[in-house]
């Protein structure tokens, strides 16, 4: 599986690691609303098929992505920085998709 | 300053090796920087960082991720969005930096004895190296000058082409007595030699 990385490029699954769901919203650090706590920890759409994911290049830029990935066939639909990134850093942005 | 002692030292054996009859196809060495320094700018600030390289190494840096350059004595080149590793031949580089990279535009992180610089060379480099790491070594693909983040069996390099077909790789200090070996081991069959 090749994840397209917006710094690096192209490169192998080996190097990223998943960082889990990327649908969760946490709570506010001081809330104290147990079923949005309940949700963020147990809740998962675990979808047969477009799945927003965060991952960490963590073999490279080291930079935290969100990825979309098909669960039924591994296609990943598109990556993109997970906190906008640094405008400068964007090769593949003028394909369309990063 | 201290005298600084390489990890290579009991494994580094100058000559020629492996299958060279008809020649070396491949030259190893350790280049020694007395600077390794990595740069990160803030978000927003990387123009003013990069200025910064150029004000004290004059090299400029060409747009683009893993874009960098390389005038024989000093290097830099991007390893992730908005940081640059930045090598010389001469100590001092991290102080140098110090001097102008202000708190407000980033930050400067000397490794100049966390890491091991390691050069390989010849017409086989590409092929030794494609070996070790998923990434495309072809020069269209990695033209000179550039850098590259990416891991060998989990640990860590970031690879700066310094020649057609010449690359430089980072590694960690406590990694580098091994990775020289496995680098040795793989250029046996085009001969290498040892510098």
């Amino acid at each position: 599986m090749l994840i397209n990385c917006p710094y690096c490029g192209p490169r192998d699954v080996i190097e990223f690691t998943y960082q889990g769901d990327g649908n969760r919203e946490r709570p506010q650090a001081a809330s104290q609303n147990l079923d949005a706590w309940n949700a963020y920890v147990y809740d998962r759409l675990n979808p047969a098929g477009d799945h927003n994911e965060i991952w960490q290049h963590s073999g490279g830029c080291r930079a935290h992505l969100r990825v979309v990935r098909n669960t039924l066939t591994h296609e990943i639909s598109s990556t993109a920085f997970a906190h906008g990134g640094h405008k400068s850093a964007a090769r593949h942005k003028a394909e369309g998709k990063s | 300053m201290v005298e600084r002692q390489s990890p290579l030292e009991p494994v580094l054996h100058a000559g020629s090796h492996g299958n060279f009859e008809h020649g070396v196809d491949i030259i190893l060495s350790e280049t020694q920087p007395g600077s390794i320094v990595q740069l990160a700018a803030w978000p927003g600030e990387e123009k003013k960082l990069i200025s910064c390289i150029r004000t004290v190494t004059g090299l400029a840096l060409p747009d683009g991720a893993g874009g960098g350059s390389t005038d024989g004595v000093r290097s830099v080149f991007g390893f992730a969005s908005g940081k640059f590793t930045v090598v010389d031949e001469a100590e001092g580089l991290a102080s140098a930096f110090a001097g102008v990279v202000t708190p407000a535009i980033g930050t400067v992180t000397d490794l100049s004895h966390g890491r091991t610089a390691i050069r390989i060379a010849g017409p086989k480099a590409e092929w030794v190296l494609a070996k070790f790491f998923a990434i495309d070594f072809a020069l269209p693909a990695f033209p000179v000058g550039a850098g590259r983040s990416t891991v060998h069996h989990d640990i860590f390099a970031q690879i700066q082409r310094t020649g057609a077909d010449q690359f430089d790789i980072y590694v960690f200090r406590s990694f580098a007595r091994s990775f020289w070996k496995a680098l040795c081991h793989a250029s046996e069959e085009v001969g290498y030699e040892v510098q």
